[in-house]
């Protein structure tokens, strides 16, 4: 079973269709012991990093998480649940998140060119770099996914699985072992996020 | 870089597509739901669900409707029309929606724009706004573009920008309807004054129309029309192919 970890950010109700578009049955739970039970898990999150930092710790999820990505369990971070699966964030302030990719969470703001849009919003080009990772196996070096955000992980380059070119390569995706995470949202990016959901429940 | 998006406008009354269709390869030409899966799947940047029902029964079969349609729609889902509460919002986004499209509701209640983006975020707030020209200002109209509501439009467009909307969507009553192309006179106006993306409305005949909409207006960020994709006028395969030999960055 998949588990969608409910933690109460975000609308998981694209994220639970397109699983069962590519013919997986997924779970979306707030419940310890469902988490625990789970093959792999999907850590979603839209908004605020500090709001739902506060709401993935105090509801003792995030341990549980910490737990299973120890234990080997894949996991993928999508979007603000990308991000929170590093160190910390810069975003309003400095916050901790679950450290299971070491880097943190800066303003991209930081790194483009000032006559760009903010947010990073719309579809981008993915760019794999040397190697392809298994969670891009259906994918072409250059296929589009959409993407909205105004915060960019800042990790080893290791780390990072796929980037995005907007006047500097942010981090699109980003892998430590089984623990994963995409910046944009593959829900949300037609049939290449779809290929990149049924690559990652394929295993990993 | 991120690349311009096109987006088809989808009028639904009562289960069904208004201003119909001229598809032969669907088997209900006039459904929500599968219209949406044929945009969805050749190649649609987004898609705007615009709900023209008036009775609040008929406001039910149109969340019913969203439901069925976000379930197989997997490219970003705006849903507008007859949005004026927070709970408006609530209820769009839990069929689905990913972004919700303001536009009389937030002139009837200027805090509106504020109040979701608090509570969804920017980017789930896209402004909508109806602009005619009138006395040589941009005028904001309401009730679908007949009614001038005597406020400056991109006064407007500033001000709710600067309460949280993320996004914001011209159409421009005088193009409209005409297809004789956008009106790049008023998105130029738009785009001036404020760094949000903005998506032009209003006035697409033909491919060429958005061709030089983009080239005009590097600054626009996306074009939504509605009959010219529904009748099959323009094809979005065709539109993009002829975007990319233009040298305008498109997803195919």
């Amino acid at each position: 079973m998949i588990c969608i970890v409910d933690y109460g950010v975000g609308n998981l109700f694209s994220l639970k269709s397109s699983f069962l578009k590519i013919g997986y049955e997924v779970k979306v739970t707030s419940d310890r012991e469902e988490i625990e039970a789970a093959k792999r898990i999907i850590l979603p999150g839209v908004g605020a990093f500090a709001d739902a930092q506060k709401k993935l710790f105090s509801s003792g999820l995030g341990g549980v998480i910490a737990k299973e990505a120890e234990k080997g369990t894949p996991i993928l971070g999508i979007c603000l649940g990308m991000q929170l699966l590093f160190e910390r964030s810069h975003e309003y302030g400095l916050h901790r998140g679950l450290g299971l990719i070491p880097g943190e969470i800066c303003p991209i703001s930081d790194v483009i060119s000032p006559d760009l849009k903010i947010p990073h919003m719309g579809w981008n080009a993915l760019c794999f770099g040397s190697e392809k990772h298994p969670l891009f196996k259906y994918l072409t070096e250059g296929d589009h996914v959409y993407f909205v955000h105004s915060y960019f992980a800042k990790t080893d380059e290791k780390n990072i699985i796929a980037k995005a070119e907007y006047s500097y390569p942010l981090t699109a995706a980003v892998a430590n072992n089984n623990v994963m995470g995409c910046q944009f949202h593959p829900e949300k990016s037609g049939e290449a996020g779809l290929k990149i959901l049924k690559a990652f429940c394929e295993g990993i | 870089m991120i690349t311009k998006r096109i987006i088809p406008c989808l009028d639904v009354c009562n289960s069904r597509v208004v201003k119909g269709t001229n598809f032969t390869n669907l088997r209900d030409v006039d459904s929500p739901v599968e219209l949406a899966e044929y945009y969805s799947s050749s190649g649609a940047d987004e898609l705007v669900f615009y709900d023209i029902t008036a009775s609040s029964d008929e406001r039910k079969i149109f969340t019913e409707i969203l439901t069925e349609t976000a379930k197989n729609v997997f490219i970003p889902l705006t849903v507008g029309g007859g949005i004026n509460t927070v709970s408006d919002f609530e209820r769009v986004l839990n069929c689905g929606a990913d972004k919700v499209s303001v536009n009389s509701g937030a002139i009837r209640n200027p805090d509106l724009v504020g109040e979701a983006a608090k509570l969804y975020g920017d980017q789930c707030v896209v402004l909508s706004v109806d602009i005619k020209r009138v006395g040589g200002e941009f005028r904001v109209f309401a009730k679908g573009g007949r009614e001038d509501t005597g406020i400056e439009a991109v006064e407007w467009i500033k001000r709710c920008v600067g309460n949280g909307a993320g996004e914001v969507v011209v159409n421009s009553v005088d193009t409209d309807g005409v297809k004789g192309g956008f009106d790049i006179e008023m998105l130029s106006a738009v785009c001036n004054a404020v760094s949000v993306p903005v998506i032009a409305s209003g006035g697409a005949g033909c491919i060429e129309h958005f061709i030089e909409l983009f080239k005009a207006l590097p600054r626009v960020d996306a074009g939504l029309a509605a009959s010219i994709f529904h009748y099959g006028e323009v094809k979005i395969a065709d539109l993009k192919n002829e975007m990319k030999k233009n040298g305008i960055a498109v997803r195919i």
